[in-house]
């Protein structure tokens, strides 16, 4: 919304500058996106076009004598189409800073010979003034502009470009907005003249109306205005249009704007010959209503759109376009103006539905008070007899079908005031404020007052909106700032939550990256993941997604992380460590494993029915690449498979999980080199998998040729399983006062025994402190279908020294059972 | 065999004065045919000196030990002839001998101490500019540091932390937050609905565009007081550029409680603010409208200017950058809840972690934050 200072002044004082003006309005809710200055032409002045002739050496060009006002006339060659003699013109004179419009750099303008003939100056358009980019034809100023007078004092103005919340829809007028100014400025606005004076003829004998459905059309005032002469509208009122950005038609449809303009009310004007038995009937459209509006577009209605219609035919969509067949023509004669309250939601939905936002339906759709009908009405029938002649009937027509019920009033007092906001108001102050906005009020006790919602205002309702009135006039700083001093409520942290930290931590400090990527992905994605087949049984689609590529709410971290993976190859060398914590979305219908609903982050008792579909928190991540960055320590091996299992072994144990690997299938994977991953304890859990990603999904996303290797975790998993048996509760044990011993121990094992098999055993056993493994061999002197493994045990005893028959005993009974339960064999 | 000889030569010095020794001495000992004096002591001691910087190894440094501070050393020597002086002047010589030969001692202790040192040196001295072995370690996502820092500077004022559903009801993403069905305030809220009709026709799932939706659900599931942040990702149908992302983070805060005010909004946002901006940094509060608060709030922080480089890295022409939304909790809100307005009185706030990434750190694009380049994420 622009608001020329220009017309704004007509209804309020301009007493502060522009900026601190802009400034006090934002401070007070009504945001100021900009102040735009017009003018600052120094030099250039209104100018006289006493006679043109042709230029003798161009067709296009025109000899001006030019009447500067303060000297000789000049002679100035203009190349505009529109330039004659008698007009009143912008002059600029050699010497003055304009717009060049052939370098685009304000320049200093001198004189010029033009095809011969020295031009003594400039008749500007408006681009050169930096008004428009209009550059066509100049500018023609009024008659009445007074040839010498500075341009900045007839063509300057200041604007303030709003930036209005949409509770704030009173300020999408001149009105509304000299009402907060007066309210800063402590002054009372200037309210316009609204009286007329009326012919003996009835309204009610001229034009009749009936609200068919009160329900979406609150009140419908209307007046009748008859022997109209239809033509341009005075200057004064075009330049007001002009200058608030909107363009002249003709004097009846300019005054409707105009008044819209000035009191927030759009109202429309019919042509009353058009209208079938001079009926309005305000009505729901039929399923399937063709109509036709002002803009030559036919729109299918349906029962839930609102027309104005004649008894024959619709004649207009309520509160948001006019009909083709009834609009003001330059023939019209007789004229009904409408000046209506519509359901403010009906008629956005209307607007939204067809697509057509108009300056009525933006008014319309923020709420407007039926008291407004009836005022606007009567102001805008005061300027089109100013404008375009004719008589007005005597008394409006005003159906208002819930006219009878009183407008509650809204009580303030000042114990309300000191709970809300910490501060002691008095009642008086708040009476001042509310009373600088216009708003009448009635003291009700001592402390208390209740006001009347002004006219121009549907946002305030409640005392707490008077509350906020009283508070932003005053300004948000008048308020104590203050530390909340009620009791802090108890709270026991949430597990899931404080889970998510710990495993970004431990990830992060085990060398991962975390990164953070869109949960929408696209069919292509999924299809890259789809290598046999397994597409999820259903998916959570978005109804208007923003691209193709982001579609489906994602089912998997995968697609994401292999992605940043992707971008990541190709925009930086070396290898890469990535994880991502984020949510996986699962629809209803796809059956939920119970611990997995979308209460598991709530309370059970909060949440109603819902279709929700399950957010499974998961942690994903990669590994691919080189180890190392190109050093002189380290070798540049690839990243591999145990290179991400060890990071997620140290970074479970991190958080007190001991993680245990399985050879697994999984779809993702290459086969072979994939590994479910438990938690252990006595009935290990499964929380999640990790592996080789299989070759074909590598190349389906471009990841290279180094293996990559992914695992994704499910989160709540990890957490019921380590609520199970409360593993991660660290207890501390005591320190063994006594010495270790240690042997090296390597066994034959067969192939398809696994490693962690034998260790397992290894440490199952009395005395064993720990075994590491450290050498894996096969070939030369081991069996074909065998490998050795080699551990180094420790032994120890919580209360004595082993001695080395205790070792040898123990390592007896090992062997024993690594034979019977591995068909393992001590290495030779 | 060492111990042998440190033993021998504990005892030769206890039994300096021995006259047998003494007689040996004298005779082996080719400059004590002369009488020492001090000059003769001083040239001697210089000439060790000398000798011994010459010396170059440990076997070297033993000869010269032999050779002067030995049992036929040239200073035992010294020593040894002094009880055959003249009384006046065993006095003087006497002490001087002494001092000589504690001389000699430490320089010989010092100068095998040298050898051995440069020896370590020669064996292997390393180019310490080469760079070290390479660890790698991991960081957490920008957005990550900055929600948790958020959360710090409320955590510390008593507020906890909960997280909701992202996939959210219109009920609870809108109705219960005062704004109905069709009304112009939900158009601050472009919304990315989910592809699912109930049997009433309707779409009543989106992803949702704030993290308010948790107020109503914090609030229905507890009895007030009421106290927390609610960090978690948000989405909006919305054009990205610089400043526009349509995922994004929001960390919302409620508190609800009797007797909680505006100052005390006032308070709690201004202390959050100097933690995490420092106390450098303005702060302005003006009116705002958000249909779940009244009266709504603004906070606005004094926009930064980089001391490198002078200039505003981001917003170069605004003095101020709206960093949060707040205001008082609607009546509306409360009572649909099923708190009682009239006693219980709250304020909510709800911001933008990357808004106050960008304004902490510089960055001029908010688009960064999602592309996850390592480029950018290695910085933080």
């Amino acid at each position: 919304m622009l608001i020329p200072f220009s017309w704004l002044s007509e209804y309020v004082d301009i007493t502060l500058p522009p900026d601190e003006l802009a400034h006090r309005l934002t401070m007070g809710g009504i945001e100021v996106g900009d102040v735009i200055t017009r003018g600052g032409w120094d030099g250039c002045v209104v100018g006289y076009v006493r006679a043109t002739r042709p230029h003798p050496n161009a067709d296009t060009l025109t000899l001006c004598q030019v009447d500067p006002g303060d000297g000789p006339p000049l002679e100035v060659v203009c190349g505009a189409p529109n330039v004659a003699a008698g007009q009143k013109i912008c002059f600029a004179r050699p010497g003055v800073t304009l717009l060049n419009m052939h370098t685009g750099r304000r320049e200093e303008l001198k004189p010029a010979r033009i095809r011969g003939i020295v031009s003594e100056g400039m008749i500007c358009s408006e681009a050169e003034l930096e008004i428009s980019d209009e550059h066509e034809g100049i500018i023609v100023l009024p008659d009445d502009a007074v040839v010498g007078t500075a341009l900045d004092d007839v063509l300057g103005d200041t604007f303030l470009e709003l930036e209005l919340t949409p509770n704030r829809g009173d300020c999408l007028s001149m009105l509304g907005v000299a009402r907060e100014i007066g309210a800063i400025t402590s002054q009372q606005v200037r309210v316009p003249e609204i009286s007329y004076a009326e012919s003996a003829t009835p309204v009610s004998e001229l034009a009749k109306v009936s609200i068919a459905d009160p329900d979406l059309c609150l009140r419908y005032t209307a007046s009748v205005i008859t022997g109209i002469t239809i033509g341009p509208s005075p200057h004064w009122l075009q330049d007001r249009l002009t200058r608030a950005g909107l363009r002249p038609i003709n004097n009846v449809v300019d005054v409707t704007n105009y008044v819209m303009l000035e009191f927030n009310q759009p109202l429309h004007a019919f042509d009353l010959d058009t209208v079938t038995d001079r009926h309005v009937v305000v009505r729901r459209a039929t399923d399937g209503e063709k109509f036709t509006t002002l803009d030559e577009v036919e729109r299918t209605l349906n029962s839930d759109n609102l027309l104005i219609a004649d008894p024959a035919q619709a004649i207009g969509i309520g509160g948001v376009m006019g009909g083709a067949n009834s609009e003001i023509t330059p023939a019209t004669k007789n004229m009904l103006l409408e000046s209506a309250t519509f359901h403010n939601l009906n008629n956005r939905r209307t607007s939204t539905e067809l697509n057509l936002r108009t300056e009525a339906s933006l008014r319309f759709e923020k709420g407007l008070r039926p008291e407004l009908a009836p005022i606007a009405l009567r102001r805008a029938t005061r300027l089109i007899l100013e404008t375009a002649g004719g008589e007005a009937a005597a008394g409006i027509i005003d159906v208002f079908p819930a006219g009878d019920e009183p407008v509650t009033p809204v009580p303030l007092t000042v114990a309300r005031l000191r709970q809300l906001l910490g501060m002691d108001l008095d009642i008086a102050r708040a009476e001042s404020v509310l009373g600088s906005l216009g708003i009448t009020t009635r003291r009700t006790s001592p402390d208390s007052l209740e006001a009347d919602p002004p006219y121009w205002r549907s946002d305030i309702a409640i005392e707490e909106d008077l509350i906020e009135e009283v508070v932003r006039i005053i300004g948000y700083d008048e308020v104590p700032t203050t530390m909340l001093s009620s009791p802090i409520p108890y709270h026991q942290g949430n597990a899931m939550t404080a889970l998510k930290d710990q495993m970004r931590d431990a990830l992060a400090a085990a060398g991962m990256q975390e990164t953070i990527s869109y949960p929408l992905v696209g069919p292509d994605d999924l299809e890259k993941l789809n290598r046999a087949g397994h597409q999820p049984k259903s998916l959570l689609r978005v109804a208007n997604p923003m691209s193709a590529e982001q579609d489906v709410l994602r089912p998997t971290l995968a697609a994401s992380i292999l992605n940043t993976l992707a971008y990541n190859q190709g925009h930086n060398d070396g290898g890469f460590r990535l994880f991502e914590l984020g949510r996986a979305f699962i629809p209803q219908d796809s059956g939920l494993p119970p611990n997995l609903s979308p209460s598991s982050l709530l309370p059970p008792s909060s949440l109603p029915p819902s279709p929700l579909p399950m957010e499974q928190e998961l942690v994903a991540g990669v590994m691919s690449g080189p180890r190392y960055d190109a050093n002189w320590l380290s070798g540049s091996d690839s990243l591999d498979f145990f290179d991400l299992t060890g990071t997620l072994t140290t970074s479970l144990d991190r958080i007190g999980i001991t993680a245990l690997y399985q050879s697994a299938d999984g779809p993702l994977f290459h086969p072979g080199r994939c590994a479910s991953i438990a938690v252990a304890g006595p009935q290990p859990v499964d929380v999640g998998a990790v592996g080789e990603l299989h070759p074909d999904i590598r190349e389906a996303f471009n990841l290279g040729a180094d293996p990559v290797i992914y695992f994704e975790l499910r989160l709540h998993d990890l957490l019921a399983a380590t609520q199970g048996d409360g593993s991660t509760e660290n207890r501390f044990q005591s320190l063994s006062r006594f010495p270790a011993a240690n042997r090296d121990l390597a066994l034959v094992v067969p192939e398809n025994v696994p490693a962690s098999q034998v260790q397992c055993l290894i440490e199952r056993v009395r005395l064993v402190e720990q075994a590491e493994l450290f050498d894996v061999y096969s070939g030369e002197n081991v069996p074909e279908g065998a490998r050795s493994l080699a551990f180094r045990i420790r032994f120890r005893a919580s209360d004595r020294t082993l001695t080395n028959e205790d070792v040898n005993r123990a390592l007896n009974g090992l062997t024993r059972v690594l034979e019977r339960e591995a068909g393992a064999t001590i290495r030779g | 065999m060492t111990n042998f000889r440190a033993l021998t030569r504990r005892r030769a010095a206890a039994y300096n004065f021995v006259p047998t020794i003494v007689l040996q001495n004298a005779i082996v000992s080719q400059p004590s045919v002369e009488s020492p004096s001090a000059a003769s002591i001083a040239t001697l001691t210089n000439q060790a000196l000398k000798e011994l910087d010459a010396v170059s190894n440990p076997d070297g440094a033993e000869q010269w030990r032999v050779s002067y501070l030995g049992r036929r050393g040239q200073i035992t020597g010294v020593l040894r002839s002094i009880p055959q002086l003249e009384p006046e002047q065993r006095r003087e010589v006497g002490a001087q001998a002494n001092q000589a030969k504690n001389a000699l001692e430490e320089a010989l202790a010092r100068r095998i101490r040298e050898l051995s040192e440069a020896k370590l040196a020669a064996a292997g001295a390393l180019d310490v500019t080469l760079p070290g072995r390479p660890v790698i370690t991991g960081r957490l996502h920008p957005t990550t540091q900055i929600v948790r820092e958020i959360c710090a500077a409320f955590i510390a004022m008593g507020f906890s932390v909960v997280e909701g559903p992202e996939v959210e009801l219109d009920h609870y993403n809108f109705e219960m937050l005062n704004i109905p069905s069709g009304h112009p305030a939900r158009d601050m809220w472009n919304s990315l609905w989910v592809d699912y009709v109930n049997e009433e026709g309707q779409q009543p799932m989106l992803l949702r565009t704030h993290t308010s939706p948790m107020q109503a659900r914090v609030m229905e599931a507890q009895d007030p007081p009421v106290r927390v942040i609610v960090p978690g990702k948000c989405y909006r149908y919305e054009a990205t550029d610089a400043t526009h992302e349509w995922h994004f983070y929001q960390v919302e805060g409620l508190a609800v409680a009797e007797g909680i005010t505006f100052a005390n909004l006032k308070g709690t946002l201004y202390e959050f603010a100097r933690r995490v901006f420092g106390p450098d940094r303005q702060i302005r509060f003006r009116c705002d409208y958000f249909p779940f608060v009244e009266p709504g709030v603004d906070m606005s922080i004094s926009n930064f200017v980089d001391p490198a480089t002078g200039k505003r890295p981001i917003n170069r022409d605004e003095d101020w950058i709206e960093i949060m939304g707040a205001g008082m909790v609607h009546p509306r809100v409360l009572e649909g809840v099923g708190y009682d307005p009239q006693r219980y009185t709250g304020f909510a706030f709800g911001m933008g972690p990357e808004r106050i990434g960008m304004l902490k750190y510089g960055i001029d694009d908010i688009r960064h934050f999602y592309r996850n380049d390592v480029r950018f994420l290695r910085q933080f």
